[in-house]
């Protein structure tokens, strides 16, 4: 650890947070985001994805080490924080700092883009059942009954069973294709209750087209919830990354993620708790962040939420 | 007289009722015509169909439940509407036949602002690009008179009072000059002195854009003050038609004639008691045989139960009632 590298660390906190700042302040002017910042947690949590996000782009710039790199098998063993290693190293003499910045590349977006491709299934797949009724709507959800009722746990086991190195990619689209029936369901609901009222059959009767109704009058409406259960399924699909990894079935070591770094410590919780204490924390700190985005954006949506 | 813009023909809705047991002839068998630049009104309590017939005209009726029979006919600018493939159908909505709805703040979508929705029918219609439909729309709320167009423009719904929205929803509808507008109880939801004012403001703008207006509606003071001709409707059926002077003066139906005298005056003493016609509207899964007014009628006789009547032609200009009274006059004189 160089001083260089402690200055992009806190260049990296300072800017966070200048950005979450400066975020609140710069979209003063509109309403919803002064429901969003209205949150006491919204503008902190901001800050902390910005800064988990700032470190994982910039990676390379802030370890400063290689993340798989065994630096010094005996002397460099198990050590406990230090100005050369802040977060400590672990068992195989890998410092963790390193490698829990390299961690959030790997969690976040496995995190993300399961979650994009599991909320954009579910949301169309929910909108067409729920718009088109009739047909569309038995075939639709009986396909989502039997995904609920099949245990997810055993459909990843499937998927990972089919290669020997799962490429991360695979991993997304598990988890992805995996995750969107009770999202479907939510969506589904939404519709349902939105397609009857008025100003959908307004829209119709201006001669909108179905895909402009759905897009434009029933999707809008039905986002909050959408919105809301992505931010929490970022959450989750990162918890559920971890403990696959934790189970040594999802991301392979050595490259990290925060789910293989808890796994790699778990033996030595009593001796060296520095080495699952920093990415359990990360795993804490960024799934609180994203409830608490998902609650203010919530509020922050919905216009008929008066700011008082 | 001129050729009617809009011809309905032997119009039959009919939904299929839950589990299949019934079906609710909700409209069955109603014809009428507009002419260009008329505002023709169609009064009738809830439940006789009036909302159905109107929904039906642009094809908006919920399917299932709901379908149109076979053999009903709409005419309009030379086509059957209820032909039309569902582009040529909505090339049709919004653009040539307009309509507005009951409520208007649940008519308009909460998530976005007055202009953007104004805005659409000309997006859709017309291909206008987003600044000239927004210049469009700027244009559309003078038009209909609302104060501070420009500020309005940016508003969402809910920052608005009922009758503003109101306008906002005529506003939308016009935005393309439609030949005909639908207006489903446009002032219901309305308080009486805003009620005067958006009766006016459709009245002025019926005179400046010269389309013809069907004006759907419970109150006989509203068709009194603002219909050329009425429609009058009775379960599912049209059981009166007549310029509105003559409905007035000469009704010839007995529910029409119960119509009016539940209406409260100011030439009657206040203490006396509102008539109000006996018994309620049949379910429509349900219609009594024969004349379908006459549980309720005071001069139902044999026939009445027996027979169903046809529209008769009373001897007045474009003036016809669906019962035998018509036919047999001094029937009425006997029983008062």
């Amino acid at each position: 650890m160089t001083p260089r590298h402690w200055a992009v660390l806190l260049a990296l906190l300072a800017a966070a947070a200048i950005g979450a700042l400066g975020l609140r302040a710069g979209t003063a002017g509109s309403d919803a985001a002064r429901r969003f910042f209205r949150h006491p947690t919204a503008a902190f949590a901001v800050g902390v994805l910005l800064f988990f996000v700032l470190i994982a782009v910039c990676a390379p710039l802030v370890a400063p080490y290689d993340p798989s790199a065994q630096l010094e098998i005996v002397q460099l063993q198990n050590r406990p924080p230090s100005w050369m290693h802040p977060l400590g190293t672990d068992l195989y003499s890998r410092d963790l700092l390193s490698r829990l910045v390299f961690g959030a590349r790997v969690s976040l977006a496995v995190g993300t883009l399961a979650m994009l491709v599991a909320v954009s299934l579910g949301a169309v797949v929910g909108l067409l059942a729920g718009y088109f009724h009739r047909w569309m709507d038995g075939v639709l959800m009986r396909l989502v009954d039997v995904g609920l009722a099949v245990p997810r746990i055993f459909l990843l086991l499937i998927a990972v069973s089919l290669w020997s190195q799962l490429p991360l990619a695979i991993l997304v689209l598990t988890i992805g294709l995996t995750g969107w029936f009770a999202t479907s369901r939510l969506v589904r609901a939404e519709v349902l209750s939105r397609r009857e009222l008025a100003y959908v059959d307004a829209a119709r009767a201006l001669g909108a087209p179905p895909a402009r109704v759905i897009l434009r009058h029933v999707l809008p409406n039905a986002v909050a919830p959408l919105i809301v259960s992505a931010a929490l399924g970022i959450g989750s699909v990162m918890l559920l990354e971890a403990s696959l990894s934790f189970l040594g079935i999802g991301v392979a070591p050595p490259t990290p993620s925060w789910g293989n770094m808890i796994a790699d410590g778990k033996e030595q919780i009593a001796t060296a708790p520095w080495t699952t204490l920093s990415p359990g924390l990360a795993i804490v700190l960024v799934v609180m962040a994203l409830n608490a985005v998902g609650d203010a954006l919530r509020d922050a949506l919905d216009p008929r939420r008066e700011a008082t | 007289m001129k050729e009617p813009l809009l011809r309905v023909r032997d119009l039959k809705t009919y939904f299929v009722t839950e589990r299949g047991r019934g079906t609710a002839r909700a409209v069955d068998g109603v014809s009428f015509d507009l002419y260009p630049g008329e505002t023709l009104g169609i009064v009738g309590e809830s439940g006789c169909g009036k909302t159905v017939t109107s929904l039906s005209i642009l094809r908006l009726i919920p399917e299932p439940p709901g379908h149109i029979r076979p053999g009903s006919f709409i005419e309009f600018e030379g086509r059957n509407l209820l032909t039309l493939s569902p582009p040529e159908l909505r090339a049709v909505r919004g653009n040539r036949i307009a309509m507005i709805f009951q409520e208007p703040m649940t008519s308009l979508n909460p998530v976005f602002t007055v202009g953007d929705q104004i805005a659409e029918a000309a997006i859709v219609h017309q291909r206008l690009s987003r600044r000239a439909a927004r210049a469009r729309a700027l244009e559309m709320l003078r038009l209909v008179g609302i104060p501070d167009p420009e500020a309005r423009l940016d508003d969402y719904p809910h920052q608005l009072s009922g009758g503003i929205c109101q306008r906002v929803m005529i506003a939308m509808a016009l935005v393309c000059h439609p030949q005909v507008l639908i207006a489903d109880e446009p002032t219901t939801a309305l308080d009486v002195t805003i009620q005067a004012q958006i009766l006016e403001l459709l009245e002025r703008l019926q005179a400046e854009l010269g389309m013809a207006i069907m004006l759907i509606t419970h109150d006989l003071g509203i068709v009194a003050g603002s219909a050329d001709r009425v429609v009058v409707m009775y379960a599912g059926q049209v059981v009166e038609t007549a310029p509105t002077p003559e409905l007035f003066t000469r009704a010839q139906h007995p529910y029409t004639e119960g119509l009016m005298a539940s209406v409260p005056r100011l030439d009657r003493p206040p203490a006396a008691r509102l008539h109000s016609i006996p018994g309620n509207v049949p379910a429509a899964t349900d219609w009594p045989s024969g004349c379908r007014f006459h549980p309720r009628c005071p001069y139902a006789w044999d026939k009445c139960r027996a027979e169903e009547p046809p529209l008769l032609e009373t001897g007045g200009a474009g003036h016809t009632a669906r019962c035998w009274l018509v036919a047999e006059p001094q029937r009425r004189m006997r029983r008062s």
